[in-house]
């Protein structure tokens, strides 16, 4: 039994609340203790360590790090190189966390931008981010298809002046569904993605396919029918000349009529939702 | 106008090892002191137009080297110019002018010479705060560098020891006895100034002095003094115990750029620049050498200030020696190609003026130029086809931002469709923004580039269907060779006054232009199909601004005429010169829309 979830309504959104602030907990926690010559793989296995202490035992996919120009994944080919490596990290480099841990049969996917010291230009991509969330969140409540608003986020980023980055993930997606996880004693992962969450987003697939939906947002016709009712990991991603920003969080559809009910972020006390409302009241 | 004309220039006369020095003093005197260096065959007045834009904010000082313009000359002259003489003038000056503060200092061909020798001896330390050389290297880095390519000699370094060796054959001709001294003193001196203007392009007036033919027969013992004996013998602690800027003239005939390879070595808190120009840029080029002087001497007094090291001022982008604090305009900086390149001189540390009819984009081109590296950056809103809103813009340009050194005429939109449906509506539409857009930048910038005198290059944003037909783009293409045919004779036209234009043509690149086509002939609907169909194919396609951008800050270095980018669009250059008719059939083929 691949996907827990009985009804597609009503999930059981505590628990994916608490497993989401796990791990934009670990994130900060991870983020407070990045020094200058840390690599990757260390920042990565901070995560991993950090997570399992607390009882996270399977993950949709293991912790990613990606310091410097490489937030931008620039010259990226293939995906291996994806993978945490040993660049150091250096004063005034951005960098990224993407951990998908499960927690209790929950999955969260998030992903924390941050730099080492001070950056404007980071922070001004950061700040840029926010228009992104409220356009994604305004367009899937009017149930617009979501290849259109696939595009609808690229034209703003274009409008912005920044590049597109959330293609280079596999598919190209700016979004996957997640979903609940059966607990295993043993959960394998092949190429850093758990074995019982691919084993959910294949069946989704599948099920997706015969009634024309797929679980993956992506920029191609597979993706050109409105929302489907669920939990979406929404990972929109700027680049701008070596410099790239991001974050991940869960975006809850329903098939409620009420528009405010038909789609909400599941949680609005996130680091970076935080700094937008500090800097409102700053300004 | 010769330099005691300048308001506020002052004379006076120091006595050092039994000659008398030549100085005069610019700007107020409680100012940091900047000490310029004339070079061979010259005399002070070569900084007159560096000099009097320096003023405003410097106390300046300029001397005759011993033997030249005004200075009295050693008895005898053998033996009476030697490096260490010189440093000792040098001493005598600085602590003339400016007693309790060290000078910064500026040397120009044989002023950068001695200069090197200046910052590389114990005796100065504590008198320079920083120096600014060009045109002149160290006679005992030169010394190792020819070592060096002798001791190890790769055919790349025997080349480069030959070009080198060409470009000074004067040095050979001074070393000869009494023949230099009969030539200066007869026909040399007389066609001298002559000379200077058609070979250096050095605008005529008051400049060379009457004084040249003296100067240049004492100058020759420099050489004879000097060069045999450093070059031989080279110092091993020739280290500069300064900042040093370096500004590189690209078209210097007499010094090749190569000399300054390795040169972190021997001068560890280096700033590099470069300059499109010959020999004597401190005439050709002043405007842009006052401002890198300022800004490097700024530098330096902050960093004292502080009292930590000097701030790497230079950005780190490609180019950034050369494009560093210039002026750059942008037209359809809004976008595509336009923004790309905006931020790609951005990069380079040049100041950056984003020119769109959308307002909005325009300025956001502008704050994430600043973001990168542009010291400097506006956005204006113009419409370029629109010639009285150019003419302002140019206006208001020159007057709070400078002449602009670099223009890129990038505007331009799409028309698509068969000729029989384009209306003349349609014509003009296209033709308005494409070509007389570009043709209003030529005309309004180019003019006040020409009529500055100091060069600068203008980049026009052609295409590849300016020589690849298609019976799908008939009004674009023909907008667009237009803009080719207007870049190569423009070309032609300003290569005397040392401006450069280019013509890019990109081919097909995945910017918003495809969202904003018109398709003749087509209804809204259809329309909307069509650019849709095509933004999807540009995108698969995929070719980034970004490298287009690249493209022509390479073009602006090297000058280039036509520069095709993509590979498509370098085939078809290719096929349109040597089987057009292939180029024919294809614009045949209808695209797949």
């Amino acid at each position: 039994m691949a996907s827990a979830v009985k009804d597609a309504r009503a999930p059981d959104l505590r628990g994916f609340r608490e497993v989401q602030s796990l791990a934009y907990a670990c994130a900060e926690a991870v983020a407070g203790r990045l020094r200058p010559g840390v690599t990757e793989r260390e920042a990565a296995r901070m995560q991993r360590d950090w997570l399992r202490e607390r009882g996270v035992r399977d993950w949709f996919h293991l912790p990613f790090a990606w310091f410097g120009d490489r937030t931008a994944f620039a010259g990226f080919r293939i995906p291996l190189q994806f993978f945490p490596t040993n660049r150091k990290l250096e004063p005034g480099m951005p960098f990224i966390l993407d951990m998908a841990p499960v927690y209790r049969g929950f999955t969260a996917d998030i992903g924390y931008s941050g730099c080492l010291g001070l950056n404007p230009l980071h922070d001004k991509l950061l700040a840029d981010l926010e228009a992104h969330r409220e356009l994604i969140l305004h367009e899937v409540r009017e149930r617009r298809s979501l290849r259109e608003i696939y595009e609808d986020v690229d034209r703003l980023m274009i409008r912005q002046g920044y590049a597109n980055r959330h293609r280079a993930y596999p598919f190209g997606v700016i979004a996957h569904k997640v979903d609940r996880v059966a607990e295993r004693r043993w959960s394998p992962h092949v190429f850093g993605f758990g074995t019982q969450s691919l084993k959910g987003l294949m069946s989704d697939a599948l099920h997706g396919h015969r009634d024309g939906w797929s679980p993956l947002w992506s920029p191609y016709q597979f993706s050109d029918h409105p929302p489907q009712p669920g939990l979406w990991a929404v990972e929109p991603h700027l680049g701008f000349r070596g410099t790239g920003a991001k974050f991940e969080e869960v975006l809850v559809v329903t098939d409620s009529k009420n528009p405010e009910e038909s789609a909400f972020w599941l949680d609005d006390d996130l680091p970076h939702v935080r700094r937008w409302a500090e800097e409102r009241v700053a300004a | 106008m010769s330099l005691l004309d300048l308001p506020g220039a002052r004379e006076r006369r120091v006595r050092t090892g039994g000659i008398e020095l030549c100085v005069a003093e610019l700007g107020e005197e409680g100012r940091p002191t900047v000490v310029l260096v004339h070079g061979y065959p010259d005399s002070k007045e070569v900084w007159t137009e560096v000099a009097s834009r320096l003023a405003d904010q410097w106390h300046v000082v300029l001397y005759d080297v011993r033997g030249h313009g005004r200075s009295t000359a050693p008895k005898p002259l053998r033996g009476g110019f030697t490096l260490e003489k010189l440093t000792d003038d040098f001493l005598a000056v600085a602590n003339a002018v400016s007693p309790d503060r060290p000078v910064h200092l500026v040397g120009h061909d044989w002023g950068s010479v001695q200069s090197w020798e200046f910052v590389t001896v114990k005796r100065t330390e504590g008198r320079i705060a920083s120096f600014t050389s060009m045109s002149g290297p160290s006679l005992d880095h030169f010394g190792h560098w020819i070592k060096q390519r002798m001791t190890r000699p790769t055919p790349r370094r025997v080349g480069q020891l030959l070009g080198q060796g060409a470009k000074s054959w004067y040095i050979y001709m001074l070393h000869t006895p009494v023949l230099p001294e009969l030539a200066w003193r007869g026909p040399l001196g007389k066609r001298w100034p002559r000379m200077l203007q058609r070979l250096e392009k050095v605008p005529a007036g008051d400049y060379p002095t009457s004084s040249l033919p003296d100067d240049a027969a004492h100058g020759a013992w420099l050489y004879r003094d000097n060069v045999r004996a450093r070059l031989s013998r080279p110092r091993t602690d020739a280290y500069a115990h300064v900042p040093v800027q370096l500004i590189t003239p690209t078209g210097d005939v007499f010094l090749s750029e190569k000399l300054y390879d390795q040169l972190e070595l021997w001068a560890p808190q280096l700033v590099r620049r470069s300059l499109d120009g010959k020999h004597w840029v401190p005439r050709t080029r002043p405007d842009q050498l006052a401002s890198w002087i300022s800004e490097f001497i700024a530098a330096n007094e902050a960093a004292k200030e502080n009292g930590g090291p000097v701030q790497n001022t230079a950005p780190t982008g490609a180019y950034a020696d050369r494009f560093g604090g210039r002026l750059v305009l942008v037209t359809g900086a809004a976008g595509g190609i336009g923004r790309a390149t905006a931020f790609a001189f951005a990069e380079a540390g040049a100041r950056v003026v984003a020119v769109d009819r959308d307002a909005e984009g325009a300025a956001r081109t502008a704050e994430m130029a600043r973001l990168i590296g542009a010291p400097a950056a506006w956005g204006e809103a113009v419409d370029v086809s629109d010639e009285q809103a150019m003419e302002k813009l140019a206006e208001k340009v020159a007057a709070e931002y400078g002449i602009v050194d670099v223009l890129v005429n990038n505007a331009g939109i799409g028309l698509s469709g068969s000729f029989l449906d384009t209306t003349s509506e349609d014509w003009k539409n296209v033709l308005d923004v494409n070509l007389w857009g570009v043709i209003h930048g030529c005309r309004i910038f180019g003019r006040q580039m020409a009529e500055r005198g100091q060069g600068g290059h203008i980049v026009n944003t052609a295409s590849a269907a300016a020589y690849q037909p298609s019976r799908a783009l008939p009004a674009y293409s023909t907008s667009k060779a237009a803009v080719l045919m207007l870049s190569e004779c423009l070309r032609a036209e300003l290569a005397e006054r040392s401006i450069g234009v280019s013509a890019i043509c990109p081919g097909i690149v995945n910017t918003n232009i495809t969202a904003t086509t018109r398709f003749a002939g087509a209804d809204a609907a259809e329309e909307e199909r069509l650019r849709k169909r095509t933004s999807r194919l540009y995108g698969l396609r995929n070719y980034p601004p970004e490298r287009v951008a690249d493209a022509i800050l390479k073009a602006v270095v090297r000058n280039q005429a036509v520069v095709p980018v993509t590979p498509e669009a370098r085939g078809a250059r290719l096929l349109s010169r040597f089987s057009p008719g292939a180029l024919r059939g294809i614009a045949r083929l209808k695209p797949p829309l």
